[in-house]
C-alpha cells in the first residue's frame, strides 16, 4: 500500500496505534463497509476522521476495539497496538485490551451512560471487574477523574443517576471514565453532537488537554470539519468507505486536493462573514451502491470520464498529505473566500409581519422566558440564538401556537394571535408554518411523500385532487426531491431527504411566516448547507419571512439579517446580524463566539 | 432587555433541586396510593353487591323453583339475608360485616364464612407462591438465554416451545403432566392434591409438584417473551454498546447492564400474571382437586350461596389490587429516573 510507506514512520515500540488496510463486510451480502484504510495514531496525537453520514467512520473507530455492529464483519487488515494485531488476539485479550489500552467515549449523551447504575459505581465499573487497585483506591481515581474534566466530586455527584446530569456532564463522565484506566488510546465517536457550543468548546478542551498530558493518542469521529479544526493534529477525510484525503491540519484546511474535502468546507458557515453555502448534491452510496472508478465521481463538480472508469489510489503530494483523487493537479487551488457574499444590508427598510412584545411565558408556575420582545419584516429571517434551556424554543413554539401558557402580545400583521393554535382562524394558521427540529420525528411514518405534502393543501382547501398532485410534484422540485419518492414512506429517506419534505410540507400551505426549530442541527453539515441555500432561495423568491432558532452562530451569520440572543429567558442583545457579531456587546455574546468552532 | 447576564461558569453547574426530604416525600406518594387501592377495593365490593344482591332476588335465585312451593324457607332465607331492608342498608351492613371481620354466613352449611375460606385462601396463596417462585428464575432465565443467542437457532426454539406454551389452555398442560408423570408413563407423582382434614396441602410435598408444574408452565411464557423483548431493546442501546466497547464481559453485560432496565416490564407482566392466578387457578384447583380459593368459589356459584361468592369475590380482587401495587412500589424503586422524581 501506498500508504503505509508514504505515512511519517510508524511508531514501531512505545504508544500510537497503526491501521493496516482495514476491511469490513457486511455480513449478509459481500458489500464492503469501509476497505482499504491506512491510518497511524502517533502517541499524544489527535487525529480527526471526518465524513458524512454513512461514510463509514464510525466503522472505522470501533474497528480499532475489535469491534463490529451486528451485521458487520471485520474481514481484512491489522490493528497493531505496540506490535500487536488487535485483530488477530483471542477474543478473551481482546476484551482485556479493550477500555485498559483502548478506551471508546460513545456519541449520545443522552443515552451513553446506563440509566439504571449510579455514576460513581459506572466510572469503576472495569477497574473493579479487572481487580485494579483497591475499592479506596478505585472510588479516589474516579473522584480524581472527575475533578480533572472539571465535574464535582463530592459522594453527592458520585452517587446520581445519568438522568440528574445535563448532556455536557454526561459527556464528560464518559471521558473521565474512558481515561481512568489510563489508555494509550482513545476513540471519540461525535461526543459533542448535540452540545451547544459552549458545552462543545469545554468538551473538546478537556479532551485536547487530557490527550496532550497523558500522551494518549486519539481518534476523533466527526461529521464536521469546523470541530476538529482547532483540535486535530491531523485529519483524514473518509467518503463511502474509503479514507479520499489524509494530511497536517494545516493542509487540509489551507490546501484541501480532494473536491469532497472542498465540498465539505464549502458547507460550513463562517463567523467572519456571510457566505452562499452550498451542499454537495446527491446522497453518500450505500455500502454495494458504490459507484465504479472514483467512488465520488457522480456527486463531484469537477469528474471527467477517467473518473468513472479509473480507480483513485492515495497519493502522496507533500510530506504527510495523501489524496486519492486523479486530478489534483488539473483542478486549481481552493479559496476559502470563494463562497463569500455580502452581509445582509443592516440598513434595509423593514415593513414587519410578525411582533412579538413583552412576552412572558410559563410552564406551569415557573417562568421561563421574561419579557421577549422583538420583530420579524417581510422577507426577513430573523436568528433567535442561546444555548439550550435559553428559551430560544419556547418562544418559537409561542409564536406558532404550540405553547399557551403565556402573556403579552404577538402580532401579525398588527392583528393579535391568540395563544394556542386551536384558537386561531384557519388562515392564520395557514400563514405562520412550523418545522421540527427532528426530521426523524416529525413525518409520519405510514403515510406517502406525496400524502404527507398534499395534506395542508386539502386542509386548507387550497387545492385538491389532480392539481394537488401537480403542486406537490412542483414543491417537491423545489426541495429538490426527484419525483420518484413521490410514494415513499419516509423511512426511506435520509435526514436531509426528510427535513426537505418538512419544509415542502410547510410551503405547501403557502405561508407568510415559517418557524425554522433548529432545522438542521440533527443533520450532517453538508445537508445542512444544501438546506440552508433552498430556504435562502425561498426567501428571495416567495419573500416569505423565517424565525431561525438555532445555537450555531456562523450560521446566523449566513443566512439571517436580525438576530436575538437568548439567555435564561431573556433577549440580551439584539440587532442587525453584522452589527451583533462584529461588536457585541455583551460578554454572553463575546463568549458565544469564542467558543464557536471556525476554520475561517 | 434586562441586565447584561454574564456567562455562567459551566463548570458550577448547579446539583437538581432538592425539594421536601425524600422521606416525607415517599410517604406522601404511598398513602395516596394506598388510598387507591382502598378506593378500587371500595368500587369492588359496590360492583359485587350489586351484581350478587341488588339484581333480582337472590332468594328465588336461590331456592329456584322451591320458591313458590316453599314459603317457609323462602321467609327464613329473607331472614338471614336481609332482603327485606334497603338495598343501602343491606350494603352497608354487608360493607361493615367484611370491614370487622365477618361477611356473614354460609347458606350451604351455615356456617360463618370467613371460617371457612380462611383455610382456602392460606392454600391458594401458597400456591400461587411456589408457583412465582419458580417462576420468576426461570422466565428471567430462558428470557436471558434466548436474548444471549437472538435470532439464532436456540432462541427460535426457545420462542416456538414458549409460544406452543402459551396457547395451549392450563387444564390441558395439567392432563398431559398427569398422564406422563402420574398415570400412564411414570407414576412419580401423585394425581390429585392430598388434603387431610385438619392438615395442609403441603403436607405431602409430592402432591404439589404437578399443580405448581402446571401454573408454571402457564404462565412463565408470556413474561418471558416479554422480558426476552425489552432485552433485545436494552441490548441495542448505546449504554450496552459502551459497557462491551469498555472492555465488560459478556455474562456481565447482561446481568448487569441489561437485565437491570429489563427488570421494570417483567415485574409488571409477573404481577398481571399472578394477579390472574388468584382468581383463574379455578382449572388447575378442579383439575388436582387442590383445596383452594378457585374451588371453593365454583362450588358456591354452583350452590348459590351468595356470601361465600361475595367474599371470595373480595378477596380475589384484594389479591389483585394488592399485587399490582406492591408491581408499582418495586417498578418505581427499579426506575432511578420515577425515584428521583418523588422524592425530589
Amino acid at each position: 500500500m501506498a500508504t503505509t510507506q508514504a505515512t511519517p514512520p510508524g511508531p514501531a515500540s512505545g504508544g500510537g496505534l497503526v491501521v493496516e488496510d482495514l476491511g469490513v463486510t457486511l455480513t449478509g451480502r459481500p458489500a464492503d463497509v469501509v476497505d482499504d484504510i491506512d491510518l497511524v495514531l502517533h502517541p499524544g496525537e489527535v487525529v480527526g476522521l471526518v465524513g458524512e453520514s454513512g461514510s463509514g467512520k464510525t466503522t472505522v473507530g470501533t474497528s480499532l476495539l475489535g469491534y463490529s455492529r451486528a451485521g458487520a464483519l471485520i474481514s481484512s487488515g491489522k490493528v497493531l497496538l505496540e506490535g500487536r494485531d488487535v485483530l488477530q488476539l483471542p477474543w478473551k485479550e481482546v476484551r482485556q485490551l479493550r477500555g485498559e489500552e483502548i478506551a471508546y467515549v460513545p456519541q449520545d449523551p443522552a443515552s451513553a451512560l446506563n440509566p439504571s447504575i449510579r455514576i460513581g459505581k459506572q466510572l469503576v465499573e472495569l477497574l473493579e471487574l479487572r481487580g485494579i487497585g483497591t475499592a479506596e483506591s478505585r472510588r479516589q481515581g474516579a473522584r480524581d477523574g472527575l475533578a480533572e474534566v472539571g465535574l464535582p466530586n463530592d459522594d453527592e455527584f458520585l452517587n446520581r443517576y445519568a438522568h440528574q446530569l445535563s448532556g455536557g456532564q454526561v459527556q464528560r463522565v464518559a471521558l473521565a471514565m474512558a481515561f481512568l484506566p489510563k489508555p494509550k488510546v482513545l476513540v471519540l465517536d461525535e461526543p459533542t453532537t448535540g452540545l451547544d457550543v459552549t458545552t462543545q468548546k469545554m468538551v473538546l478542551d478537556t479532551m485536547a488537554e487530557l490527550c496532550r498530558a497523558y500522551g494518549v493518542s486519539a481518534l476523533y469521529v466527526t461529521h464536521d470539519l469546523a470541530v476538529v479544526a482547532n483540535i486535530a493534529d491531523r485529519v483524514a477525510v473518509m467518503y463511502a468507505g474509503q479514507i479520499v484525503e489524509l494530511g497536517p491540519r494545516d493542509a487540509i484546511f489551507a490546501k484541501p486536493m480532494h473536491p469532497y474535502t472542498r465540498a465539505l468546507l464549502d458547507s460550513i458557515p463562517h463567523l467572519s462573514q456571510a457566505r452562499a453555502l452550498t451542499g454537495i448534491p446527491g446522497r453518500t452510496p450505500a455500502p454495494g451502491a458504490r459507484p465504479g472508478g472514483c467512488r465520488f465521481n457522480d456527486r463531484c463538480s469537477f469528474a471527467v470520464d477517467a473518473c468513472r472508469a479509473e480507480v483513485p489510489q492515495l497519493r502522496t503530494l507533500e510530506a504527510g498529505h495523501e489524496v486519492r483523487c486523479l486530478r489534483t493537479d488539473e483542478i486549481g487551488l481552493w479559496d476559502i473566500n470563494l463562497g463569500n457574499v455580502p452581509d445582509a444590508d443592516p440598513d434595509r427598510a423593514r415593513d414587519v409581519i410578525l411582533s412579538v412584545e413583552g412576552l412572558d411565558v410559563f410552564y406551569g408556575r415557573k417562568q421561563v422566558v421574561h419579557d421577549v420582545t422583538f420583530d420579524l419584516a417581510k422577507g426577513e429571517v430573523v436568528a433567535l440564538v442561546g444555548e439550550s434551556g435559553s428559551g430560544k424554543t419556547t418562544i418559537s413554539r409561542c409564536v406558532g401556537g404550540l405553547h399557551r401558557d403565556w402573556k403579552g402580545t404577538i402580532a401579525f400583521e398588527g392583528r393579535e394571535l391568540a395563544a394556542s393554535a386551536r384558537k386561531r382562524s384557519a388562515e392564520d394558521r395557514r400563514r405562520v408554518q412550523y418545522i421540527f427540529q427532528n426530521p426523524y420525528l416529525s413525518l409520519n411514518p405510514r403515510l406517502t411523500i406525496e400524502q404527507i405534502i398534499r395534506r395542508p393543501m386539502e386542509l386548507f382547501g387550497l387545492a385538491k385532487g389532480k392539481q394537488a398532485t401537480d403542486r406537490v410534484l412542483e414543491l417537491m422540485e423545489q426541495v429538490a426531491l426527484g419525483p420518484g419518492m413521490l410514494h415513499y414512506q419516509a423511512s426511506r429517506l435520509s435526514g436531509g431527504e426528510r427535513q426537505r419534505v418538512a419544509i415542502a410540507r410547510a410551503l405547501a400551505a403557502e405561508p407568510d411566516v415559517m418557524i425554522c426549530d433548529e432545522i438542521t442541527s440533527a443533520l450532517d453539515v453538508s445537508v445542512q448547507g444544501s438546506i440552508v441555500s433552498l430556504l435562502e432561495g425561498l426567501r428571495k423568491e416567495r419573500g416569505i419571512s423565517m424565525l431561525f432558532v438555532t445555537h450555531n452562530l456562523a450560521l446566523v451569520r449566513s443566512i439571517a439579517a436580525r438576530v436575538e440572543i437568548l439567555q435564561a429567558g431573556r433577549v440580551v442583545e439584539e440587532g442587525s446580524v453584522v452589527t451583533v457579531m462584529e461588536t457585541p456587546q455583551r460578554d454572553y455574546t463575546r463568549n458565544l463566539l469564542a467558543n464557536s468552532p471556525r476554520i475561517d | 432587555m434586562t441586565e447584561a447576564a454574564t456567562l455562567p461558569d459551566p463548570f458550577e453547574e448547579v446539583a437538581p433541586p432538592r425539594g421536601r426530604s425524600g422521606a416525607a416525600a415517599w410517604t406522601t406518594w404511598l398513602l395516596r396510593r394506598l388510598g387507591l387501592a382502598v378506593l378500587t377495593l371500595w368500587l369492588v365490593s359496590v360492583l359485587v353487591f350489586v351484581a350478587t344482591t341488588a339484581l333480582g332476588d337472590p332468594v328465588r335465585a336461590i331456592l329456584g323453583r322451591d320458591y313458590n312451593s316453599n314459603p317457609g324457607r323462602v321467609a327464613q332465607l329473607e331472614a338471614q339475608l336481609n332482603s327485606n331492608d334497603s338495598l343501602v342498608s343491606q350494603y352497608f351492613s354487608w360493607l361493615g360485616g367484611l370491614l370487622t371481620g365477618d361477611p356473614g354466613t354460609s347458606l350451604a352449611n351455615q356456617q360463618p364464612v370467613w371460617g371457612q375460606i380462611s383455610g382456602s385462601v392460606v392454600n391458594t396463596l401458597v400456591l400461587m407462591l411456589l408457583a412465582a417462585v419458580v417462576m420468576i428464575p426461570l422466565a428471567f432465565g430462558i428470557a436471558m438465554i434466548s436474548a444471549h443467542y437472538r435470532r439464532r437457532r436456540p432462541d427460535t426454539v426457545i420462542q416456538t416451545v414458549l409460544l406452543a406454551l402459551a396457547g395451549v389452555p392450563e387444564f390441558v398442560t395439567g392432563i398431559l403432566l398427569v398422564a406422563l408423570f402420574s398415570t400412564s408413563v411414570f407414576h412419580i407423582f401423585p394425581a390429585v392434591t392430598i388434603d387431610s382434614p385438619g392438615g395442609h396441602p403441603w403436607d405431602v410435598p409430592k402432591g404439589m409438584v404437578l399443580p405448581v408444574a402446571t401454573l408454571v408452565l402457564a404462565v412463565t411464557p408470556y413474561v418471558s417473551r416479554i422480558v426476552r423483548a425489552t432485552l433485545l431493546d436494552v441490548l441495542d442501546s448505546d449504554y450496552v454498546e459502551l459497557a462491551r466497547l469498555k472492555g465488560i464481559p459478556e455474562p456481565v453485560v447482561m446481568r448487569k447492564h441489561a437485565l437491570l432496565n429489563a427488570i421494570v416490564p417483567g415485574i409488571q407482566v409477573i404481577a398481571l400474571q399472578l394477579a390472574w392466578l388468584a382468581g383463574g387457578v379455578v382449572l388447575v384447583e378442579t383439575l388436582f382437586a387442590y383445596p383452594g380459593v378457585g374451588r371453593q368459589l365454583v362450588d358456591s356459584v354452583r350452590n348459590h350461596d351468595v356470601p361465600m361468592v361475595q367474599a371470595l369475590s373480595m378477596i380475589i380482587a384484594a389479591v389483585y389490587i394488592v399485587v399490582n401495587l406492591v408491581a408499582d412500589v418495586l417498578s418505581i424503586l427499579l426506575t432511578p429516573r420515577a425515584r428521583t422524581a418523588i422524592s425530589s
